[in-house]
């Protein structure tokens, strides 16, 4: 059976707008069973909001199944909260004990602009993909699924790579607001498959150079694979600098010919 | 029953096999440079809407693209864990289109369009093809060919699957060739921005009429033609699988301007979803139906069962699915496997803290293929698991119980797509035609991405070509305006009311009445109940609902005052639906109509035709008009899975 937590300090980020003023507001929990997930905790905070008549939280949320990237909570500093591998919907209040002070924060980074409250605005995410996080294989003229094998361990490890939710937390997570495990996970993704050879280099340099368009620099510190709630490995971005260093040259020397 | 003139199938001539191609040889095409002179609106981005957004960009029509998620790659295709069925028979067993289609017809029990399905059937094979050259990393053997499992309802393996993420993995695949579009120009996109109506001009769908959710400005846009692929409505019942901002307002929108609403009443309970455990929960989550590949379904044979699970001896226990559908066994179709663990819950035998689950049970697959096979092929569904219900799943079997999970029903639309009105297409789950009274698994991901890949481009093209250099609408014209002002003062009128009631309130309270009256087992009388019960329950939305906030800003309250509203409309629309179909098929079971060992029993004579509802103004007042499904290849038999 249940349990219940009670005495729960919340301390919530509110911000009217993208260019209103933020603060932190305290609000008090009580009875909130330990098999309940953490955002069903904050919808029980907002309905008790909307019967008092005041503003909900707002938050971004939508599968709460951990597959659709689109919760993104700092929890008491941490991406996605407490437990490893875990995006916020999929956190429980099991993890947490009476008493609690939570405090939950919006995702930090500049190139994340707050909308309201939590939800923050992850569109250079898609200005990245748009660049060249595809491969071109326009609709009707595919050869048959079986003509290209492919080995089953570049197929995981391709896999492992197309795991990455676009949750953002890589990029909340680390000091320097970069968004290079989001970015290698997809380039690494299709530059491991054959299919993806074809536009291997100019994937590379199109995505990067995007990428450093809207956020930082990586200094290698590691905290998006801590805060990655698919386990992506940074190793992605190694295999990434290495096909961008070679891209440089390639794209010159491609260039070059063609004109 | 006779078909209603406006509900003509179109349905090409010739034989079974040959109709999809009779209609590509015959189908008007535009030239390729005339193609930019036309635009398509296309309304959601999932596996339907991305895939036809970005085919439709493509071959040079000028797209413009909605979604009401930040990033079109939040769909809820993403959730989608199992597979998706193909005919590429790469196993060599026995498996081919017409055996794809046969089950697809029988799944649905005998209640889908032939002509559709057997399409649906055909470029099946098309898409593994595709995805394949795009970079989706299915699942694969280790002399690097393509892995496939079996899944319910079928005695082959055809589905194809990358991990428990099949549906992350196409709809990235998707997404990603529609982000190559929006890079190139080739399609606009519209991101936080929802539909709110659907314009028909001069009879013609000439475009829609959007929220733009993070400023509340309302806006028209216009086209030559517009697609919905806004998907299904199963979280009419509050507590489903669906994603928390799955909702019926485009295709509901689009019922109140004339689109037929077929079949509401086929709906799809899913049965292995982790059990609710408490009363504010707010989500069910699905547990794949693939377990049941290795995971053997059983309840203690005794009521009430005290003993803890490992003191209960195998003679005590009830594999009630191998007991009672011995040839199919655990991957008896989803409505079977449903209403037998209804029925093991309601006798008194369910298991777990609230005695309102079964055990999926996966010790045999671990003592014989060992824990680490179990863990390649379910790893990620079992960590899941353990998230959510906080127990380990190598170690105590799972809790599952029944939970909505997708609807069949959705608008009418013929061989083309098109709904009944000229120009507006519904495509994926918004549509009602290929799975009849009941879907197969693996066969979601499947027909979003036919419709969207290589039926859309083809159907839009035969009416588009007439219309060469006529002009997109004027959005001056009346009916947008009329249109914005209604969308104006809907939402200002949620507003207004300040009420005491959040629409999360009653959305649970009328979620409940459809789910007890209209869920796994329906009865007349329970029906009755129901349309009496949540009459006065719209009447007390419209004056005590309560939405703070304001119009002009981000407001979460608001936007689910509307989706709540079309909602119980909606909801009222399905218990009509039910009650008016006097048989049982599929996901529809009336219990006044079952064999004798309580069976789904059809009435062939009376109701082998789909129910294609028609706005008159009050959702308790649409006129039910009828297409008579004729079956010319397949023989209409009882379904048995014994």
């Amino acid at each position: 059976m249940s349990n219940h937590l009670n005495d729960i300090t919340l301390k919530i980020w509110r911000q009217a707008g993208p260019n209103e003023r933020g603060r932190f507001e305290t609000y008090l929990i009580d009875q909130i069973s330990d098999e309940a997930s953490f955002l069903e905790m904050l919808d029980i905070l907002n309905e008790r909001l909307i019967t008092e008549g005041r503003e909900p939280v707002t938050f971004d949320h939508d599968c709460r199944e951990g597959i659709c990237g689109t919760c993104s909570l700092m929890i008491n500093g941490q991406a996605h909260g407490p437990q490893k591998s875990t995006a916020t919907c999929q956190l429980h209040m099991r993890k947490f004990q009476s008493g609690d002070q939570i405090v939950i924060e919006p995702w930090r980074a500049s190139a994340f602009p707050i909308i309201k409250d939590l939800m923050v605005n992850r569109s250079a995410f898609d200005r990245i993909i748009e660049a060249g996080g595809f491969i071109t294989a326009p609709t009707g003229g595919a050869p048959d699924a079986n003509l290209i094998p492919i080995p089953k361990p570049v197929s995981d490890a391709a896999m492992d790579s197309a795991e990455c939710i676009g949750c953002g937390a890589c990029v909340a997570a680390c000091p320097n607001g970069a968004a290079n495990l989001f970015t290698a996970a997809k380039i690494s993704h299709l530059n491991l498959l054959p299919q993806g050879q074809a536009e291997r280099y100019s994937r590379v340099e199109a995505m990067v150079e995007t990428m450093d368009d809207y956020f930082g620099s990586c200094t290698n510190h590691g905290e998006c694979e801590a805060a990655c709630p698919k386990s992506i490995s940074i190793d992605v971005i190694a295999l990434m600098n290495k096909d961008y260093r070679k891209a440089k040259f390639k794209n010159r020397k491609t260039s070059a010919r063609a004109d | 029953m006779t078909t209603d003139s406006r509900l003509n199938s179109k349905a090409p001539q010739g034989a079974i096999e040959d109709k999809w191609n009779n209609y590509k040889a015959d189908v008007k095409l535009v030239n390729p440079n005339n193609k930019r002179k036309f635009k398509v609106i296309v309304v959601g981005t999932g596996l339907a809407g991305a895939s036809a957004a970005a085919t439709l960009a493509e071959l040079g029509y000028q797209v413009d693209a909605f979604t009401f998620h930040d990033s079109p790659r939040r769909a809820h295709s993403i959730a989608a864990q199992g597979g998706i069925n193909a005919a590429k028979n790469y196993r060599g067993d026995g498996d081919s289109v017409h055996r794809l289609f046969y089950d697809t017809v029988k799944g649905g029990d005998f209640r889908s369009r032939e002509s559709n399905v057997h399409r649906l059937a055909e470029v099946s094979v098309n898409i593994i093809d595709q995805m394949v050259a795009q970079g989706v990393p299915f699942a694969r053997e280790y002399g690097g060919l393509l892995d496939n499992r079996s899944f319910g309802g079928a005695q082959v393996s055809r589905t194809f699957y990358a991990r428990g993420q099949t549906g992350q993995q196409l709809l990235l695949g998707a997404y990603q060739q529609l982000a190559r579009q929006i890079g190139l120009g080739g399609v606009r996109l519209f991101n936080r921005t929802e539909l709110v109506d659907v314009v028909v001009i001069d009879g013609r769908a000439s475009g829609i009429v959007v929220r733009d959710l993070m400023t509340g400005e309302i806006s028209s846009h216009s086209a030559h033609a517009v697609v919905l692929a806004t998907g299904g409505y199963g979280n009419v019942f509050f507590l489903s699988t669906n994603a928390m901002a799955c909702n019926v307002t485009a295709t509901w929108r689009a019922h109140r301007k004339g689109a037929f609403f077929a079949n509401p009443c086929y709906t799809q309970i899913h049965p292995t979803c982790i059990p609710q455990s408490d009363e504010s929960q707010s989500k069910l989550t699905l547990m794949s139906e693939s377990l049941r590949n290795d995971g053997r379904v059983w309840v203690p044979k005794k009521q009430n069962e005290t003993r803890p699970i490992d003191q209960i001896p195998e003679e005590d226990r009830d594999y009630y699915l191998e007991r009672l559908y011995p040839s199919f066994g655990n991957l008896a179709p989803r409505d079977i496997s449903s209403r037998a663990a209804k029925r093991a819950v309601d006798d008194g035998r369910g298991v777990g803290p609230l005695k309102n689950g079964v055990y999926l049970d996966f010790s045999d697959s671990i003592n014989r293929l060992g824990k680490d096979v179990v863990a390649e092929r379910y790893g990620n569904l079992f960590e899941m698991y353990e998230r959510i219900a906080g127990e380990n799943p190598y170690e105590v079997p799972m809790r599952i119980y029944p939970a909505s999970h997708y609807t069949m029903g959705g608008l009418w639309v013929d061989y083309e797509l098109m709904t009944t009105i000229p120009g507006l297409y519904a495509a994926g789950e918004a549509n009602f035609s290929d799975h009849g009274a009941n879907r197969l698994g693996a066969s979601a991901l499947m027909q979003g991405l036919a419709d969207g890949y290589f039926v859309l481009p083809y159907t839009i093209g035969n009416y588009l070509a007439p219309m060469l250099n006529q002009g997109t609408p004027d959005t001056n014209h009346p009916e947008f305006k009329k249109a914005e002002e209604d969308a104006r003062n809907r939402f200002q009128g949620y507003l207004n009311i300040k009420g005491s009631r959040s629409p999360d309130w009653f959305h649970r309270k009328f979620g409940k009445i459809i789910w007890d009256y209209c869920g796994m087992e329906r009865t007349a009388e329970g029906l009755q109940k129901a349309l009496s019960d949540l009459e006065p329950l719209y009447e007390e939305f419209k004056t005590d609902l309560r939405v703070t906030g304001d119009g002009e800003s981000m407001n979460q309250t608001l936007e689910k005052a509307g989706r709540v509203d079309d909602f119980i409309q909606l909801g009222m629309l399905m218990c009509r639906d039910a009650l008016d179909r006097n048989e049982s098929c599929g996901g529809h079971f009336r219990a006044e109509y079952q064999t004798d060992d309580g069976e789904a029993q059809r009435d062939d004579d009376n109701f082998c035709h789909v129910a294609a509802w028609e706005w008159t103004g009050d959702p308790m007042k649409a006129i039910r008009n009828v297409e008579d499904l004729n079956y010319e290849t397949v023989h209409l038999a009882t379904r048995s899975y014994k």
